[in-house]
């Protein structure tokens, strides 16, 4: 059952071959036994189990809403009424949310049964979710390599059979990277094209929450749950909701694809470049066409990156000071000791590196030189995106320039660490929507072992469904998306 | 008090005016901006900064920035950003405010004063919209203090003059003159008590005849116009006394106790934050159209300076009537009803708001909308004076009643009490004789040239007829009568 696709499960409820309560005890008892990923911080057994049987009931009337009784998980991010919700850091061990993010609001809405709260990186801060307070996620392909990050935990509960879809968020690649280390389908939406209300942010202007799936038809489901103005967002947009299922099967033929030359060169790991050529072959054979473009700033987007993301993340992590809510040092002296140790004890490495960053890039005498130099590269990506595809309908890339790495591998190099979102970042500094798909299994030397690969579809603003589209054909002629991890069949 | 700066030295002043704007809901969440609650009962997810709350912007909050920038000429930006100002302190919920920085709602615009009878132009800087924080409490928690966040969001707009005025009674015009503007438009209710309307004050001095300022200090948070004006002379006369004692003023911002009369040092420039303004990238910027001011324009009410011409055009009022009933809205529409619905001569109306009725609610500390005396029952009133019913000195008896008495009306009171004035020559004839028949060495007096002792006659008459009698056919008629 936990390798089934949500429409597959949807139809296994609505044919009572399942109830969602046995399919949820299914899920929960697998979670237990594979709890050595530490892919949940939080299980919530009792509420899903309730969910699970209020799903029951509605599905016995005929007239249940899409999600009912699918159990997913929610990353640790979104805010969750009355359960634990501590984005991964010490900081918010101990904060129980009073509100729903409307992410959750809409998927309860849909009936959807919460199993838990994913693992991350602390307030989504890292690419391998080593810098979670909980400890690392695992790969399922090898627990002794990293899920990649932020979204770590919702890739490892995909990819294992913990939870038939997750949530994730993306702020520089934390659904597409992980999702490639794991081998399944994630998509970081448009910005604004999923709220932001009750997500906890990490950088405001590139945050976006997206589906994390066994496939595209999976993610088009989810995300017609997910997606929607949002009047407590103001930079939710107000755009037309497309079906997103009613356009998946749409041929191929004739679509023009762009292969910046800049994401295949030095840096990119040469098992990787194979598989994204066999994979280009294919879309050719499903009748598109190949088209090399350039994009030159494209290399600029990492330092353009960590200067916003920084400066942001400075500013918004600022509530975190002891007062009102999560951690607080114990006897402070004085205000600025309950500050500096309540931050001090509870923030991790990274967070204290981006925060200090953030600061010192917002500095007076610092600005001019560093935030809104990054904004001015920033809206050069943007136009260099626009140009792109003005010409082609969809660009393809990889999505990481090595497979997932070993855990402890990275963590004293930030730097080596920051390049791992080295394909990733600029899309979301132009707020374009991108997929992440399986499109490999392979190792990067002899005797390392056989790991997924990931392709990068990159579309225009709101061309999700074509993304879709793009994706959920070529899954109808390979099977990447399929294979699973053999130590949690 | 007047400004005891000394011949030699002038001073620059420019305000920081934050006016609370008088929306229902806050200006990021939809919490209640209604004072008085018990603490933190008006602070909503949004406003405790909770993690994953997102602010969005009160559209009457901006309504009523654009209805300011109208009402004093302003550049209106068609394109504004919010921005965060950064720093740490337990009332700041987020650790950051929403204010605007670099691209402000309202930009350069102007507001006239009068001082000593003279016109003088102040120029507005700009107005930008932010967001209040909270309240700290240091009393009664033993040591520690207590954070009332129900302020938290409250929308202000902080108004930023030009240092144009040159003495602490042209910054208290100043600040009067846009204390009544923001209350006309109904943007701000005023209240400077419950600080819906508070003043910062830029003050520094310079030898006359220099053009350079002299380096300033920042004087916060001060509540009243009383207290404005009181600072600024003091701070004023302090940097003169330190400057001709061969001392230097250094730029710090300083706060002003009313209790000791002096401003002290609260923190200097060194001290200062580095607020690490930047876009808030939470909310999008605010875009005004032509079509938008066109709505507001039409909608704004008259404003100060254009009522007070019309009164005193449309009304033949002096400058003085005009100026005192078009100082709010309230009383200015007050005026016009009382004219209109009483149809007596503009100034008797005037004259009777601006004396005896200003008078009865200073004494009661009322203001004209709450008022026991509606236009309607004065007009009523005014109506009895104008066609000689009754004498303006039995009015005031009448005025007393229906002051005191909520459902009485003057020509209720005048038939109740006998109060009407009596124009029959034939009855006032009669006493006339009397009286002059009873004093023969008064009108002996009055004969031989004595014209004082005409009152005595005057008021004898007065008192046998309990005052009803119409002074000006009394007066037409004794004088007959005696010569």
């Amino acid at each position: 059952m936990h390798t089934k696709t949500i429409t597959a499960l949807a139809q296994g409820l609505r044919d009572r071959e399942f109830s969602s309560v046995e399919l949820t005890q299914h899920f929960l008892a697998r979670i237990h036994q594979y709890s050595e990923l530490n892919a949940y911080i939080t299980i919530t057994e009792e509420a899903a189990l309730s969910a699970a049987a209020h799903a029951d009931t509605l599905l016995a009337t005929g007239n249940a809403p899409t999600l009912a009784g699918i159990p997913i998980g929610q990353k640790d991010i979104f805010c969750t009424l009355g359960v634990k919700t501590s984005c991964g850091s010490k900081m918010l061990d101990n904060f129980i949310a009073p509100y729903n993010a409307t992410v959750v609001e809409k998927l309860n809405q849909t009936g959807a049964v919460m199993l838990g709260k994913l693992n991350m990186d602390e307030f989504a801060m890292g690419s391998s979710n080593e810098n979670s307070y909980y400890g690392a996620a695992k790969n399922p392909w090898d627990i002794a390599r990293v899920s990649g990050g932020s979204s770590g935990g919702s890739a490892v509960a995909v990819a294992a059979g913990l939870a038939a879809a997750a949530t994730g968020t993306d702020t520089g690649g934390s659904i597409r990277q992980p999702a490639a280390f794991c081998g399944i389908t994630g998509l970081k939406p448009t910005y604004g094209r999923v709220s932001r209300f009750g997500m906890i942010a990490y950088a405001s202007s590139l945050d976006q929450g997206g589906p994390m799936t066994h496939n595209a038809e999976d993610a088009a489901i989810l995300l017609q749950a997910m997606a929607g103005f949002d009047d407590k967002d103001s930079t939710s947009v107000n755009h037309p909701i497309p079906d997103y299922q009613a356009t998946l099967n749409d041929s191929l033929k004739g679509l023009k694809i762009g292969l910046p030359k800049e994401f295949f060169g030095e840096g990119l790991s040469a098992n990787i470049a194979t598989d994204l050529h066999n994979a280009t072959q294919e879309f050719q054979r499903l009748g598109a066409e190949l088209i090399e473009i350039s994009m030159p700033t494209l290399t600029l987007a990492i330092p353009a990156y960590y200067v916003i993301a920084s400066a942001e993340c400075s500013s918004n992590l600022s509530r975190f000071d002891g007062v009102r809510f999560g951690y607080r040092c114990e006897n402070p002296v004085d205000l600025a000791d309950l500050y500096t140790r309540s931050r001090g004890e509870a923030f991790g490495k990274e967070v204290k590196r981006r925060i200090l960053m953030g600061t010192y890039a917002l500095s007076a005498g610092y600005y001019d030189a560093y935030y809104l130099k990054a904004q001015k590269i920033r809206r050069l990506i943007s136009e260099d995106f626009k140009k792109a595809l003005a010409q082609v309908d969809i660009i393809m890339s990889p999505v990481t320039p090595t497979n997932a790495f070993g855990i402890g591998e990275k963590t004293a190099d930030p730097v080596q660490m920051y390049l791992e979102d080295l394909y990733t970042i600029a899309i979301n500094l132009a707020g374009l929507p991108a997929m992440s798909i399986p499109a490999g299994l392979s190792a990067e030397q002899e005797g390392a072992p056989m790991l997924p690969v990931g392709l990068q579809l990159i579309g225009n603003y709101f061309a999700e469904a074509q993304l879709l589209n793009v994706a959920h054909q070529y899954q109808q002629v390979t099977d990447w998306h399929q294979r699973k991890p053999a130590d949690f069949q | 008090m007047t400004s005891s700066t000394p011949e030699n030295w002038e001073a620059v002043i420019g305000l920081e005016i934050h006016t609370q704007l008088a929306t229902v809901s806050k200006i990021f969440s939809g919490a209640s901006t209604a004072y008085g609650a018990e603490p933190n009962t008006q602070a909503c997810a949004v406003d405790l900064g909770l993690p994953g709350v997102l602010p969005v912007v009160n559209a009457d909050a901006v309504h009523k920035a654009v209805m300011f920038g109208m009402a004093i000429d302003a550049h209106i930006a068609p394109y504004s950003i919010f921005a965060r100002k950064n720093y740490f302190y337990p009332d700041l919920p987020k650790g950051y405010q929403i204010s605007q920085m670099d691209l402000p709602i309202v930009g350069i615009g102007h507001l006239d004063i009068e001082v000593d009878g003279e016109t003088k132009r102040i120029g507005i800087t700009r107005a930008h919209l932010e967001e209040d924080a909270g309240k700290s409490l240091h009393e009664s928690f033993h040591g520690l203090s207590g954070i009332d966040l129900n302020r938290a969001g409250t929308p202000l707009l902080e108004i930023v003059s030009e240092p144009d005025m040159r003495s602490a009674k042209e910054a208290v015009a100043y600040m009067r003159k846009l204390h009544e503007l923001v209350r006309y438009l109904g943007i701000c209710d005023g209240n400077m008590q419950e600080g819906s309307f508070r003043c910062d004050a830029n003050v520094s001095v310079r030898p006359k005849g220099q053009q350079v300022f002299g380096t300033r200090a920042e004087i916060k948070n001060i509540n009243s116009f009383k207290f404005v004006e009181k600072a600024i002379n003091h701070e004023i006369e302090r940097q003169i006394e330190l400057l001709e004692n061969g001392g230097k003023v250094v730029q710090e911002t300083r706060l002003y106790d009313s209790d000791k009369d002096e401003t002290r040092s609260m923190r200097s420039k060194e001290e200062a934050n580095d607020y690490r303004y930047f876009p808030d990238p939470d909310l999008l910027p605010v875009h005004i159209d032509e079509e938008f001011k066109a709505t507001i324009k039409a909608d704004l009410p008259e404003l100060p300076d254009a009522k007070k011409l019309r009164f005193k055009n449309n009304y033949q009022l002096d400058n003085e009537s005009a100026g005192i009933l078009t100082a709010s809205r309230a009383l200015a529409d007050y005026f016009e009803q009382v004219v209109k619905i009483s149809t007596c001569e503009a100034k008797l109306c005037a004259n009777w708001i601006t004396g005896e009725l200003s008078a009865a609610l200073n004494k009661a500390d009322l203001e004209i909308n709450d008022s026991p005396v509606n236009a309607e029952r004065l007009a009523g009133l005014l109506r009895r004076i104008s066609d000689n019913t009754i004498s303006g000195k039995i009015a005031k008896q009448v005025f007393e009643i229906l002051w005191q008495q909520a459902d009485t009306d003057a020509d209720g009171i005048i038939e109740a009490q006998g109060l009407k004035q009596i124009t029959d020559t034939g009855a006032i004839e009669a006493i006339i004789d009397k009286i002059i028949a009873d004093n023969p060495g008064q009108v002996e007096q009055y004969r031989s040239g004595k014209d004082k002792v005409f009152g005595f006659f005057v008021g004898q008459v007065m008192k046998e007829m309990q005052g009803k009698a119409n002074p000006a056919e009394l007066n037409k008629m004794l004088k007959a009568k005696l010569s």
